[in-house]
């Protein structure tokens, strides 16, 4: 692969936060980057899980925080922020558990969660209340470009890198304006569809992944619909990594426990350090 | 046109100085929003398509072929224009006179109908091939399932399984229009969750598939788009009303509310007159009463939710109601008090359908019903007034319900 990938990035101290730092660190030294997405509050062992796999190769990790009409999401996210939910799950306890944990993570983090989750903390003290928990990052699907500003103008004054998500579907236009408003990375979309464990990589993922690395320096990580090993390493031959969430939920769904989580987190690491350029 | 001179207003009349009436009910900004309410809050996958929406209906609503069209199968397809009925009797018992917009009479037994063609044709002009649709009584599923036999396009209805089994005779009705019913299985297993469902569906098929949205919510341009499509319902409303009042208006339109389509047809045309206008929500899904602003499904609006942010699941006698949003545009009316919006407990409701039964001969929607149970606990207030009421649709789909009920 190009090595424009690494280029000698000014503004590296400054600028960047720290999700953006670590990815754009791991590609400069010819690594592809590799983040799960695990649900928070899903279990008793969630926290030693999220500990876990950084040990086993997470450049960064995505923390759900459960929503109750989580749209974006497949039967395996759905059932995970149910039983989370189920469970007692708030925002708040799983803020306050990662931020006891921080020092063990010992990797960026980035919550995903739905904008009313946001919204209703309000957008100033939920930015904030993400930044003392030492969180870097976050990830909130149903803001599109067009609805973003306010969230991410707060976020951006507390710290926290807003990644913005680029589908399949969107106009040539479209992507530098993403790209630039971005921050920690650039989420391409695998496919036209929901998350969820698939067959095969959708084209329409190294596709869109060579459409995003035309436009931007910013990492260009891809997810939905990438769940195997293979199929991550498969779009790293463009991509600069690989966001996968709904093997790893299935995991734990199952009970693996932080032992078997980590195991599967380090077969993708292995799969990705094997197509490094 | 005349108007009728209002008595001293009750405490459902609008506040008239709030802002120029000639605001009310028109195009939404360039940001889809009414006032600080709508907007497009969609994954970034769906942009596009909802974009391709908005410059599609625009072209559509200012060509007069399409305008003509529309015309056309309203009228000969769906028997419109609708009639006004006078209640002598029920306006006797209750000391009101009471006017129903007879939305009843439709085909398929709604005003959904109105929305559902307007869409189809829409979407036919937009060369999709297939509708997808969310349904919670089953009158939008069953009028989009009509569209698509019509217009020969694939559908496809997600509608949630508690739902499905209060209203099997709307699912059969589905089934045999050609549509494939599926079942929403998660959340609340009601409305809600079937737009859940629809969505994660449409994600992955907009470049073939129109998703048809039942009611005056979801990411901009829908609620305005469906308003406009619900119109016809005030338009026509607006003359038949001119012609039995001596040109005036009623002092009170009212309507039942759960996502809002129906009474945002009958308020857009009334929104400019001196008539109150009044939405009643079932009194376990008051989205309006409760006044705390969310986002889900597209848009900003008033939504029932929990300490955390996490959406309320709705509890009503009535499918077409169980649901815990409503449609930016009854944020915003309500918001500038142009229109208020009151609760009725399904007691209430119960009682009114046995009401409007028994003094007219006309067995209402539980929908509809919600109207005039507020009507029915109002009527001293209302007293000597005359209140135009939606009767959205019929209540044929309730009866095997309320015969559990009432026995």
């Amino acid at each position: 692969m190009t090595a424009a990938n690494g280029t000698t990035a000014p503004g590296e101290a400054g600028g960047w936060g720290r999700l953006e730092t670590a990815l754009r660190g791991r590609r400069r030294a010819g690594g592809k980057c590799f983040v799960p997405y695990l649900t928070g509050g899903l279990g008793d062992d969630w926290l030693e899980t999220i500990c876990a796999v950084a040990v086993a190769g997470a450049d960064a990790i995505e923390i759900g925080v459960p929503f109750s009409d989580p749209v974006m999401d497949g039967t395996t996210i759905q059932q995970a922020n149910d039983r989370a939910l189920s469970e007692g799950a708030t925002p708040q306890s799983i803020l306050a558990a990662v931020r006891g944990a921080a020092a063990d993570i010992g990797v960026p983090t980035a919550v995903m969660t739905y904008a009313n989750i946001a919204h209703h903390m309000g957008y100033e003290r939920f930015a904030s209340s993400l930044a003392d928990a030492g969180v870097s990052g976050c990830i909130l699907p149903d803001l599109p470009l067009e609805e973003v500003g306010e969230w991410a103008d707060c976020a951006d004054a507390a710290g926290v890198e807003t990644v913005l998500l680029a589908a399949p579907t969107a106009p040539d236009e479209r992507l530098p304006r993403i790209c630039a408003r971005s921050r920690g990375f650039v989420y391409g979309v695998g496919l036209a569809g929901i998350t969820g464990v698939r067959a095969e990589l959708a084209a329409s993922a190294v596709r869109t992944a060579a459409r995003l690395k035309a436009v931007t320096d910013r990492p260009v990580l891809v997810g939905v619909g990438v769940g195997t090993p293979a199929q991550a390493a498969e779009v790293c031959e463009v991509a600069d990594g690989a966001v996968v969430g709904s093997a790893i939920v299935t995991r734990m769904l199952e009970g693996a426990g932080p032992e078997g989580v980590a195991a599967l987190v380090a077969e993708f690491r292995a799969a990705l350090d094997a197509a490094r350029h | 046109m005349t108007e009728t001179a209002g008595s001293a207003p009750g405490e459902f009349m609008g506040e008239p100085d709030m802002a120029p009436p000639g605001q009310f009910m028109g195009e939404p900004s360039a940001d889809g929003r009414f006032g600080e309410f709508g907007g497009m809050f969609v994954p970034e996958t769906l942009v596009p398509a909802c974009q391709e929406l908005d410059r599609a209906f625009r072209s559509a609503w200012g060509d007069p072929a399409f305008r003509g069209e529309l015309d056309r199968l309203l009228r000969d397809y769906a028997g419109r224009p609708s009639p006004m009925t006078e209640c002598p009797n029920l306006s006797e018992e209750l000391g009101v006179r009471i006017l129903l917009k007879r939305e009843d009479l439709n085909h398929t037994g709604s005003h959904k109908i109105n929305n559902v063609l307007g869409q189809a044709l829409l979407a036919q002009r937009m060369g999709k091939t297939s509708l997808v649709a969310e349904t919670g009584a089953g009158q939008h599923g069953v009028a989009t399932a009509t569209a698509a036999a019509l217009f020969g396009m694939d559908c496809v209805v997600y509608m949630g399984t508690v739902d499905i089994a209060r209203q099997e005779l709307n699912v059969f009705r589905m089934r045999l229009l050609g549509t494939e019913v599926r079942a929403a299985e998660t959340g609340s297993r009601t409305l809600k969750d079937a737009v859940n469902e629809t969505l994660r569906h449409w994600v992955a098929v907009a470049d073939t598939t129109h998703y048809c949205l039942g009611s005056v919510m979801g990411p901009h341009p829908y609620p305005w788009m469906v308003r406009e499509f619900q119109r016809v319902v005030g338009e026509e409303a607006r003359r038949q009303c001119a012609e039995i009042l001596d040109g005036g208006v009623p002092d009170v339109v009212t309507a039942a509310v759960g996502g809002g389509s129906n009474a945002a047809g009958i308020f857009a045309g009334f929104a400019n007159t001196s008539a109150a206008l009044v939405g009643v929500e079932p009194a376990g899904g008051a989205a309006v009463g409760r006044a705390v602003p969310g986002i889900v499904h597209g848009s900003r609006s008033f939504l029932m939710q929990d300490e955390w942010g996490q959406v309320l699941e709705a509890e009503s006698i009535s499918a077409g109601l169980d649901y815990p949003g409503v449609g930016p545009e009854h944020s915003y009316l309500a918001a500038t008090g142009r229109a208020t919006y009151e609760q009725v407990t399904d007691a209430e409701v119960v009682e009114a359908f046995s009401l409007l039964s028994r003094t007219e001969g006309i067995i209402p929607a539980l929908e509809c019903a919600h109207a005039l149970a507020w009507v029915s606990r109002a009527r001293a207030e209302l007293a000597g007034r005359t209140v135009l009421l939606n009767l959205s649709g019929r209540g044929d789909k309730d009866v095997d319900q309320m015969m559990g009920i009432l026995g």
